[in-house]
């Protein structure tokens, strides 16, 4: 078992660390080839043949067909790589933090406008189980 | 002798950069940020500075999960505009300074800080951004530029008393190169923002204000907040301003803050800006 760490506690954060990072090498090497437009081109021809090229898990290669931004992130994503596959289906920043924080983008771009989401209440969570609870 | 006379703090939000280069920066959403630029455009074209050491991050565009180097100096004739998956800004080339950056990365070494040497980089939005908002959209920027990418994207990012101490050695680099130049130091990133799951949108502009406060008046102070503190209360990517801290410890202790300015959002960000001047080459 690997040993806690000391942001294991901030809610809703996925933290790209030397295991997260490790563990997504392969995930986030994909995202970042369609940076090029010959990147592009060949996972628009043929997206499963592609991908197959990359010797990511199986898990890994489901959650980037099937765009789970949350579930790219806790299987080692990283959002800087995995916005790049986000921009190739035409998701901007903005509008794929409207999908991972489940608000949609007109929600949570309200929120940004009036200031962001508050660390209060958002810090541990702890917090937000008793909220959940 | 080459001196440094300012440093520039500033955000480098992606969409400030799209606002430039779609024009549309004067409207209701993006006219505010901007406004707050309008002082730093007119003081840098009074300041005038020869060249421009421009600290920044990559944003897995020069470097992919292969290499990431944690502090890569720029010692390359020119940086191209990088295309970062929508094509190449519309910006000018950067132009380095070879004689200057040979100059720095020896003596950095000599220091004790071990710096990757890039011979060759594209350089995105990080520092591209930076400089439209300081410089506005001129044919070509007025002065040459060295950069120096700091890996912030993989945790832990390089601490922040690291950060400090590198700002000096680069400080007592620039102070022994021979020819006379003024110098203006860019500290980038930031400010308090989280892009990535469910908790993405966190902005705390208080931590932010007191972040600002200590960088200014209390560097040794500042430059020791911890890594889970940037994360927890200024969410996952606000862990970059720890690249204010070179900037600020390339300056003098005694320094004057002539602009700040904060504003909430763009995009998924809070923007803040400080120019800070060293007292003993104000011109005032």
């Amino acid at each position: 078992m690997a040993p806690k760490k000391e942001y294991d506690d901030i809610p809703g954060t996925i933290v790209f660390d030397s295991d997260q990072a490790s563990k997504g090498y392969h995930l986030n090497q994909f995202c970042i080839s369609l940076r090029t437009q010959a990147g592009r081109d060949a996972f628009k021809a043929d997206p499963e043949g592609y991908i197959r090229t990359f010797p990511m898990t199986d898990d890994q290669r489901e959650a980037a067909l099937n765009q789970e931004w949350n579930r790219m992130l806790e299987l080692g994503g990283n959002i800087y790589y995995t916005s790049k596959l986000a921009a190739f289906h035409g998701i901007n920043f903005q509008e794929l933090a409207g999908i991972m924080t489940g608000m949609g983008s007109k929600d949570y771009r309200a929120m940004m406008v009036a200031g962001g989401r508050s660390p209060d209440g958002n810090r541990y969570q702890k917090e937000w189980d008793e909220k959940d609870g | 002798m080459a001196r440094i006379h300012s440093g520039v703090a500033c955000s480098h939000v992606p969409a400030l950069g799209i606002a430039v280069d779609k024009g549309i920066t004067g409207d209701d959403y993006y006219g505010p940020i901007f406004k707050g630029f309008e002082f730093s455009k007119e003081w840098m074209e009074k300041e005038k500075p020869d060249l421009v050491f421009l600290v920044f991050n990559d944003h897995c565009t020069a470097f992919d999960a292969s290499i990431m180097p944690v502090f890569a100096l720029g010692c390359a004739e020119e940086y191209k505009p990088a295309d970062e998956g929508w094509g190449p800004r519309p910006v000018p080339t950067v132009n380095g300074h070879r004689g200057l950056s040979a100059h720095i990365a020896q003596s950095l070494i000599l220091d004790e800080f071990d710096i990757t040497i890039m011979n060759e980089m594209e350089v995105d939005h990080g520092l591209t951004v930076p400089m439209s908002m300081m410089f506005g959209q001129p044919e070509e920027w007025p002065c040459p530029v060295i950069p120096l990418a700091v890996g912030v994207v993989q945790y832990p990012a390089p601490l922040g008393k690291r950060c400090y101490a590198l700002g000096k050695a680069i400080r007592k680099a620039i102070e022994s190169y021979p020819e006379d130049m003024k110098i203006c130091v860019f500290g980038t990133g930031g400010m308090s923002h989280q892009l990535q799951h469910e908790r993405a949108g966190l902005i705390n502009s208080e931590w932010d204000q007191r972040f600002m406060d200590l960088l200014v008046n209390d560097p040794e102070k500042g430059s020791q907040i911890e890594h889970v503190e940037y994360l927890r209360e200024a969410g996952s990517e606000g862990i970059e301003l720890v690249m204010w801290y070179v900037m600020r410890g390339a300056l003098d202790e005694d320094i004057t803050e002539v602009h700040r300015f904060y504003h909430v959002p763009a995009s998924n960000t809070a923007v803040g800006h400080l120019i800070l001047e060293n007292n003993a080459t104000r011109q005032s």
